[in-house]
């Protein structure tokens, strides 16, 4: 400690620093604000406590816990394919993609192998939630910095892709479309050519918002220089996803440790390089061309076959004319149904390649059909941890920008 | 790629390090003591320079060691993670020292593990909870606490004064059926975990 | 041929239109409700659909989404309020001006939803009083668009003249 001892007072405490004798200094204008829970520019209800100098940004608390579920908890007290619908609420924003990871970081305990179908299922299924989180993302990017259009356009593309996930899954987001060992069912007919055409019509939209905010004089402004997030910061604070590449850093889990049967598609990774605001931006727009890339790739090549675990005779359960029908197989939905997918003692950590970063479910299991203990590892709450560092040294109107490019979502940071 | 080479030459460095598996990712048990070198030979020596993710454990209030905390880490070189158990010495009050000097990014990890467990990390830079209210008085994950929750006041006194409300446990009534997969098939039918109150006994007040 | 009429006929009536204070007053009001968006989990997404052009809120004069209190008529609560949120839910509230209505969104805000836990607080009718329920989960935004007309027919139902000088109770138990 050095002779004059500083003593850390936290901003909302007045009456130690009134004690402490702290007043305002010659020339500066402190003031505290309180970005409030409630607030337009946060992506869901996260509160930032801030210090401020004048219009300059000194020192930043970001205060989480708002939308605290208790997803863990609740994980302990149910089976395995209980718990996917909360696996939905957790990145609203592209619900497959989560329901996707939790569902292979289940399957890895028990060693399934799963076959191409049900893999390229998910792979599709991945990417066009991916689609819809950076077009939301952008979109809301775009009304934070003032623009309103882009917001209209991207909404107009998702309501699209509303409609295929609802003519696949029968709910327009929310979907629990994955089970351990499989899918909840096989795709329809047709589905893959209104996939196919519109992945056609998408480049079109994202052309649209592009020529609206790309070279855009204000959104330059706004965005270019603000928020840099250095390669050894980005590493530092666990930040995974578009973040992390937009600062340099090459880490993508679908090339790094291909999942789900990526390694069989051919697509570019977007990296940045100055890290700031206007690199995550063009990061994830050029992430949605890479995304339906792939989606063709997948549509042009779809296999056959069975869409679940066919010999998992104790996870999975059978289609619903076989239970209908058969003794065995109506014994071994009641099993299922009633006590969970009986999945082998162990612990397993998987991270998925979600659109908001790495996903990662750790699971403990001793046996049976409930986990013992599932931790969430939620990229928005490690994409969130860098904002007390980045913050502070910004004006007070660059706030909605940080927060807008960072892209996190509450439900999964506060699960 | 982590293969037997180079496991063996880590536990032969490390006399602290015991080795519990390798099928999904390398598995260590480490000393207490030891705790932040290893995090330290990680990052420096070797290439695990990501932090993903530290949590806890409960074992189960009758457990010899009722806590542990499991940590992993990612290296971009092997692409592959390594994920360390360290055992809490106390059961009433664990304490772990705090990984928050060399990965920033544990930080948060280890207030949410506070939070939801109650083990603390000595210096650590901000010790406070981060996703229930700075007054709440349990710890969620633990074992001995329902998922119900228990009666507590609302943090607001102002509010509480108009709306007259509080921190009530949810109705386990109805909540999700997992039969416990034991013993006769009458009793084994599917039940709520939890069932501080259902129809047969009433909540109480 | 005057004998026969029933409606207004402006070569009579002139520009006077006679009806009761209510109705004009409650006309008025359901037909510019400007929703206060407490937009707290997933529900809030579909909240934004309905915004958006697919399912236009603005067809009900309700997409002035102001989110300041002082400016909003209805607080449509949209997701999951905890018991860390619920109080900064009722200062919101309090804010808002006389007369003011509120749509609890979702199975979350109604009733706790598929959150029975520790943290999740088991309906927003426990600290803010509701007008309309929504359920669903998300609620598809035809769904709120129905609320929503719901509240403008409850809103045309009021005896507004003589609340006029009424405060709005507090929340009942």
């Amino acid at each position: 400690m050095s002779p004059t001892t500083t003593k850390e007072i936290s901003i909302g405490d007045v009456a130690a620093r009134e004690a402490a004798g702290i007043t305002q200094m010659e020339g500066e204008e402190r003031m505290a604000l309180n970005v409030g829970p409630s607030h337009p520019t946060t992506h869901g209800v996260l509160r930032l406590i801030l210090e401020l100098n004048g219009d300059m940004i000194e020192k930043c608390e970001p205060v989480l816990g708002y939308l605290h579920r208790g997803d863990e908890k609740i994980a302990e007290n149910m089976t395995y394919n209980q718990f996917v619908p909360y696996t939905d609420r957790l990145d609203y924003l592209a619900p497959l993609a989560n329901n996707v990871a939790y569902a292979i970081s289940v399957e890895k305990l028990t060693g399934l192998e799963l076959p191409e179908r049900c893999q390229a299922i998910r792979v599709l299924v991945c990417e066009l939630a991916r689609i819809s989180s950076h077009l939301l993302g952008m979109g809301v990017f775009g009304m934070d910095a003032g623009a309103w259009t882009p917001f209209m356009y991207t909404f107009t593309e998702r309501e699209k892709l509303y409609t295929l996930f609802e003519e696949l899954t029968g709910a327009r987001f929310t979907t629990s479309y994955t089970r351990i060992g499989g899918v909840a069912r096989d795709i329809p007919d047709g589905w893959l050519d209104r996939v196919s055409k519109f992945c056609d019509e998408l480049p079109l939209a994202t052309d649209e918002v592009e020529k609206l905010l790309t070279r855009n004089r204000i959104f330059l402004d706004r965005t270019e220089g603000i928020g840099q997030i250095s390669k050894e910061d980005a590493l530092a604070y666990g930040l995974t996803g578009p973040n992390l590449r937009a600062s340099g850093i090459d880490l993508d889990l679908r090339k790094d440790k291909p999942y789900s049967g990526y390694e069989k598609y051919d697509f570019d990774v977007p990296i940045g390089t100055r890290g700031d605001c206007y690199d995550r931006y063009l990061v994830r727009i050029e992430e949605v061309r890479q995304s339906i890339r792939i989606i063709k790739q997948v549509i042009a090549d779809f296999p056959s076959g069975a869409w679940y675990a066919e010999d998992a005779k104790k996870i999975f359960a059978p289609p619903k004319e076989k239970i209908l029908s058969s003794m065995e197989e109506l014994i071994q939905n009641f099993m299922i149904v009633t006590e969970g997918p009986q999945i082998p003692s162990g612990e397993v950590y998987f991270e998925a390649e979600n659109p908001k970063g790495a996903l990662g479910f750790y699971i403990v299991s001793k046996g049976g059909g409930v986990p013992y203990r599932m931790k969430i590892r939620a990229p928005s709450f490690c994409n969130l941890s860098i904002l007390e560092k980045l913050v502070p040294g910004h004006l007070l109107s660059d706030i909605t920008v940080i927060l807008g490019s960072l892209d996190f979502v509450m439900g999964e940071c506060d699960r | 790629m982590i293969d037997q080479d180079f496991i063996d030459e880590l536990l032969a460095k490390h006399s602290y390090l015991g080795f519990i598996s390798h099928e999904d990712c390398l598995t260590l048990s480490c000393n207490r003591d030891h705790w932040v070198d290893f995090a330290t030979y990680l990052s420096l020596e070797e290439t695990f320079d990501l932090l993903v993710d530290l949590t806890a454990i409960d074992h189960g209030e009758d457990a010899e060691i009722r806590f542990s905390v499991v940590c992993h880490y990612y290296s971009r070189v092997h692409h592959d993670y390594i994920r360390a158990h360290v055992e809490c010495a106390s059961n009433e009050n664990p304490e772990i020292p705090s990984l928050s000097s060399i990965y920033p990014s544990a930080d948060w990890h280890e207030r949410e593990t506070f939070d939801m467990f109650g083990i603390r990390f000595s210096n650590h830079p901000n010790m406070k909870r981060i996703l229930m209210w700075d007054e709440y008085p349990y710890f969620p994950l633990r074992k001995d606490f329902p998922l119900a929750g228990i009666d507590t006041p609302l943090p607001a006194p102002d509010v509480v004064e108009v709306t007259k409300a509080s921190v009530e446990p949810a109705p386990m009534m109805g909540g999700p059926f997992v039969s416990s997969g034991s013993g006769p098939m009458s009793d084994s039918e599917p039940r709520a975990k939890d069932e501080s109150w259902t129809e047969k006994s009433e909540k109480p007040g | 041929m005057i004998a026969n009429e029933v409606a207004y006929n402006g070569k009579v009536e002139g520009d006077v239109i006679v009806t009761k204070a209510d109705a004009v007053i409650n006309w008025i009001r359901k037909h510019s409700v400007w929703p206060m968006p407490m937009g707290l989990a997933c529900c809030a997404i579909e909240l934004m659909a309905s915004a958006a052009s697919r399912y236009d809120i603005s067809r009900f004069g309700m997409e002035v989404m102001r989110f300041s209190p002082r400016q909003s008529d209805c607080m449509i609560v949209a997701g999951t309020v905890t018991y860390k949120m619920a109080e900064v839910v009722r200062r919101i509230y309090d804010q808002m001006g006389d007369p003011k209505w509120v749509v609890a969104m979702g199975a979350c805000a109604s009733t706790g939803g598929m959150y029975r836990s520790y943290a999740v607080m088991q309906g927003v009718d426990n600290i803010v009083p509701v007008d309309v329920y929504v359920s669903g989960c998300p609620p598809r935004p035809e769904a709120l668009l129905d609320a929503m007309m719901k509240l403008q027919d409850k809103i045309g139902k009021e005896s507004s003249v003589k609340n006029l000088t009424k405060t709005a109770p507090a929340v009942s138990s």
